[in-house]
């Protein structure tokens, strides 16, 4: 079976600085595949570039049985592909319900957008109890909460996250893996970008490792959670 | 101090036209973080465009009944030349330093000054502009001539109209998420381009009909009204807060209100004989605009914006 998404020597480049240098993988339908590695390793320039905001230098994105090249960000989603972009970027003036239907902007069914909003306050009860309040007065994970929501808004076939553990509590952090998770189960597809490779490893089927726009290693999350260097690198062991 | 309630309503109808050009300044800022600088010249050819229509009528036709033509006429040439501003002034310098498009805008307001100038038939001189006839009225003890009811009218209908279009439709959501962070907009399947067209021709279209209510109270239209007119305007949307259309508004109100009251009394003030009258009102005017940035830089209704990411 075709993977549902095909990334293969993708070089992207700021200027004449190369972030990402020729990196290939692949998301088969229904797994969680994640992408580690430390700050500046490439992997929010991979997510931006599979998102149409950046342009590839090289390379060539499949997705669904179609390339991506060349396609701007605004028909990317349509396609069913979702970012729950770095640092959350919600719309913090509006309302968190604001948010959630703007998620789900390119829809048109009303009834299955107001069934799905309802669907994330089940998810996460606090956003329902807030859902008139402007987004930006809501906590780090709260907002983290809201982010994924209003991804999943679009009813994507492929869901990326960057970075959903940043800046959050352990418990909250908790709550967010367990999220994505139950959201596997559900048969989601999710490309995961983490610097917090113990929790993105122990629920991912594959996994990445990015250095400095390469990556240098891959594996099953199990095999990567065991592997001597993974440990002594990213899990900071002797 | 009889004539205070005069004052006021020259000020507001001033400061109605002031704002409804504002809109335009602070619709675009908000999207693009753009000050477009030739939306002065963008008002100026809807008069030229709204006079057009009226020329080209059968003579005697009445003004009331020419109105809603020559106002579709003005809106019509101010978004077609605001928009191909966007299209092809401003959209290929996006990206590049703040400094070429703003340049980009100054050669715009010339090129078109310079247009209307040569080619518009007596565009050289100041032409004629349609009038209504019959008697001023007395409104809440101020006399407001029959054409300034135009603007009266017009400024609360397009505030009312715009602000419903902002917060009550699909397309004035997706203009508030682009305002507040443009590439989640597109994460969302916002065409951003599409956005930015629409601010810029409902900025224009606001301009045609301030223009349309410029003619109707001046009398006149000419080639370089739009410099004063424009930089009044853009005072305005820095003073309401840039970016925020009611703030635009009441920028303009409180603007022109400041400049009748400074006009008619600061020449009362022992000692300020000489600052008073016609001729100062302009410094008034941006010496308010100097003590709203010194005392309140996000302008009146202006947030604090923490930095974009």
């Amino acid at each position: 079976m075709t993977p549902l998404l095909e990334v293969e020597d993708l070089r992207v480049a700021y200027g004449k600085i190369e972030a990402v240098k020729g990196i290939s993988f692949t998301v088969p339908a229904g797994q969680v595949v994640t992408l580690i590695g430390t700050n500046g390793a490439g992997k929010t320039t991979t997510l931006r570039t599979l998102s149409g905001l950046l342009t590839p230098r090289t390379g060539k994105i499949t997705f669904d049985g179609h390339p991506l090249n060349g396609v701007p960000a605004h028909k990317i989603v349509e396609r069913g592909l979702a970012h729950s972009p770095e640092g959350r970027r919600l719309f913090p003036r509006l309302t968190i319900a604001e948010n959630l239907q703007l998620g789900a902007f390119l829809r048109k069914d009303t009834a299955g957008i107001t069934r799905d909003i309802q669907r994330v306050y089940d998810l996460f009860p606090i956003l329902g109890e807030r859902r008139r309040q402007p987004s930006g007065t809501l906590s780090g994970g709260e907002q983290q909460m809201l982010a994924m929501g209003r991804a999943l808004m679009s009813r994507p076939k492929l869901l990326m996250l960057d970075e959903p553990s940043m800046g959050l509590s352990p418990i909250m952090m908790q709550k967010i893996m367990d999220t994505i998770r139950e959201l596997r189960t559900q048969g989601t597809t999710i490309l995961l970008v983490e610097q917090n490779a113990q929790a993105a490893l122990s629920l991912a089927d594959e996994g990445h490792v990015m250095e400095t726009g390469r990556i240098v290693l891959s594996g099953t999350g199990a095999h990567l959670l065991h592997d001597a260097s993974v440990r002594k690198a990213y899990l900071g062991e002797d | 101090m009889t004539e205070l309630p005069q004052q006021l309503a020259n000020g507001l109808i001033l400061g109605a036209m002031y704002g409804l050009i504002a809109i335009g300044y602070t619709m675009v800022y908000g999207i693009v973080q753009l000050i477009n600088f030739a939306h002065g010249e963008i008002f100026m050819v809807g008069g030229f465009g709204a006079l057009t229509v009226y020329l080209a009528l059968p003579t005697g036709t009445t003004l009331a009944l020419a109105l809603p033509a020559m106002l579709l006429g003005g809106i019509t040439v101010s978004v077609l030349i605001g928009v191909a501003a966007e299209r092809f002034a401003y959209r290929p310098l996006r990206g590049a330093p703040r400094l070429a498009p703003l340049i980009t805008a100054i050669g715009l307001s010339i090129a078109l000054q310079q247009a209307i100038w040569k080619w518009y038939p007596d565009g050289k001189q100041a032409r004629v502009f349609p009038q209504f006839k019959g008697h001023a009225l007395t409104l809440l003890g101020a006399t407001v001539q029959r054409g300034d009811l135009f603007v009266l009218l017009a400024a609360p209908l397009c505030m009312t109209a715009l602000g419903l279009f902002v917060a009550r439709t699909r397309s004035g959501r997706a203009m508030q998420a682009t305002a507040q962070d443009p590439d989640t907009a597109r994460l969302m399947g916002i065409d951003t381009d599409r956005i930015i067209v629409l601010a810029f021709a409902i900025g224009a279209a606001f301009a045609g009909i301030a223009a349309v209510a410029y003619g109707l109270r001046t009398g006149e239209v000419q080639f370089r009204m739009g410099f004063i007119m424009g930089l009044k305007a853009f005072t305005a949307a820095v003073l309401g807060g840039i970016g925020n259309i009611y703030g635009a508004m009441l920028g303009g109100l409180v603007l022109g209100v400041a400049e009748s009251l400074a006009t008619a009394y600061i020449e009362h003030i022992p000692g300020m004989q000489q600052f008073g009258g016609g001729a100062w009102k302009d410094v008034w005017a941006f010496v308010l605009l100097i003590l709203v940035l010194l005392l309140r830089p996000q302008g009146l209704l202006g947030e604090r914006v923490a930095d974009r990411a």
